[in-house]
């Protein structure tokens, strides 16, 4: 049934139905909502799961990895210096191979201290062994839960996973959303069944010391499980569809590539700005079409190359910056790789940053620059300030 | 040691980890100076010394070559060698 409301409650409906044993997370703007829903919902008998309460983001999610190590299904929620916070324990998380799924509403980092949006957060837990998706509206994050829970728990997987959004753009605007009952989310997410537990009774280590001998071998390892990552996600998006309706069976999403011999890359909500932008520039005899990257981590190379082929000019917006670098954004290289044509041209944009609105008219405003070659800048600049 | 998925591991499993290869010096024991009294034993920081029959004989395996037991035997039986590699 649809119901319209707010992005982060949607996000907290769906770990509802995902029915978490324990669920551990420190408040920060904007990822507040969504666990406030969630405390309201435990205290009021609604959802049977343990909130733990704690003293900060790194406590939040050492408190997450206890509980999975013990076998429970485990949930948080952080944005921005939450997420930084975290930062030694994510790689702990993910190197114990512990499926924890954590909600980010993507915000900027200080300093300049901004509560606003931009994704450097989670990109700057790009290389921490977490698989990464990117939701573009309401209804995508609540589904996608439903989707990372299933993959992280996947015993030939075993990763935990961030669901990003943009915070305020998704996490505090209203929207239309299908939440589904909980017979269909049973049927599509059973019980987690953990491989490793720890028990007092049957002692176990987890995340032991691994001497050069073997720990070049745990990091093959961990790749390969991401590398098994990419099919497990478009086979658990395509399953999804026999449940819910809604099909996400594929890491990108192509909107109008048919005919184009420009084509936009981006993530998350901003894709729908672009979407506009394009069938106007689509009215004025512009040939431009969108690649939507909705998983970082892995990182759809095959999608990409075969959805970017023969597109001679390539424009990555970046809600990022990878300060020094010649791309200037974390995602343009990566799509460069992945296309491996010197003849494509491919521009990263670092655009939006700190929460700056990105408009149809900057949307086509990159257009123009990528035409005239002119590209791996920031786009937007105030000139008057510098 | 197999590859267990997050490196979960039974308690022992660090014998599996043979330190030795990490040792520059090497400890040699001249038993004929040995009086058997058993400090380097109760020194080895590894516990890789063990008494088998009447000699105290150290696991190369897991020796790292501190040197300790060298320079607290009272009778000076133990002298530490590089190891060509």
């Amino acid at each position: 049934m649809l119901r319209i409301m707010e992005g982060s409650h949607a996000v907290a409906e769906a770990v509802k139905l995902c029915r978490p044993d324990v669920i551990s997370a420190y408040p920060i703007t904007p990822q507040t909502h969504i666990v406030e829903r969630l405390a309201e919902m435990v205290a009021d008998g609604d959802l049977e799961s343990e909130y733990i309460c704690v003293e900060s983001e790194f406590s939040a999610l050492s408190a997450c990895l206890g509980a999975s190590a013990a076998g429970s299904r485990v949930y948080s929620a952080t944005s921005s210096q939450g997420l930084l916070l975290m930062a030694e324990v994510c790689f702990n998380v993910a190197g114990m191979r512990q499926p924890v799924v954590m909600s980010i509403a993507n915000r900027a980092v200080g300093a300049p201290l901004s509560i606003w949006n931009d994704q450097q957060d989670s990109i700057a837990l790009r290389d921490a062994g977490w698989f990464q998706l990117y939701a573009e509206d309401a209804q995508e994050i609540s589904d996608f839960h439903f989707l990372a829970f299933k993959v992280a728990e996947d015993n030939n997987i075993l990763l935990p996973g961030f669901i990003c959004f943009d915070g305020f753009i998704l996490s505090h605007t209203y929207e239309p959303v299908d939440i589904p009952d909980q017979e269909s989310v049973l049927a599509y997410l059973p019980p987690y069944k953990p491989v490793n537990i720890l028990d007092a009774n049957d002692p176990m280590s987890l995340g032991m010391y691994a001497t050069p001998d073997y720990y070049l071998e745990f990091r093959y390892e961990h790749d390969q499980a991401m590398k098994r990552a990419a099919d497990a996600l478009c086979k658990a998006g395509s399953e999804f569809e026999e449940h819910f309706g809604r099909n996400y069976g594929s890491l990108i999403e192509e909107y109008r590539m048919d005919d184009a011999d420009f084509a936009y890359v981006a993530m998350g909500s901003v894709c729908g700005t672009v979407k506009d932008a394009i069938d106007e520039m689509r009215d004025d005899g512009k040939k431009v079409g969108l690649v939507r990257i909705l998983s970082y981590r892995p990182f759809p190379e095959a999608d990409m190359h075969r959805a970017l082929s023969g597109i001679p000019v390539v424009a990555v917006l970046e809600k990022n910056v990878s300060i020094g670098s010649r791309m200037k954004g974390a995602v343009g290289p990566e799509v460069k790789d992945a296309i491996a044509d010197s003849g494509v041209a491919v521009y990263s944009y670092v655009v939006g940053l700190g929460g700056r609105d990105i408009r149809k008219i900057h949307i086509r405003g990159i257009y123009e620059e990528a035409m005239k070659g002119n590209g791996n800048i920031f786009y937007g600049l105030r000139e008057e300030l510098l | 040691m197999s590859l267990n998925i997050g490196c979960a591991a039974r308690p022992g499993r660090s014998q599996d980890n043979k330190t030795g290869s990490w040792r520059v010096f090497k400890p040699e024991f001249h038993y004929d100076l040995c009086t058997n009294c058993g400090t380097c034993q109760l020194l080895c920081p590894e516990g890789c010394i063990h008494k088998i029959d009447d000699n105290y004989i150290p696991d190369y395996s897991f020796c790292k070559g501190c040197g300790m037991c060298a320079e607290q035997c009272p009778a000076e039986a133990i002298v530490m060698i590089q190891e060509e590699k």
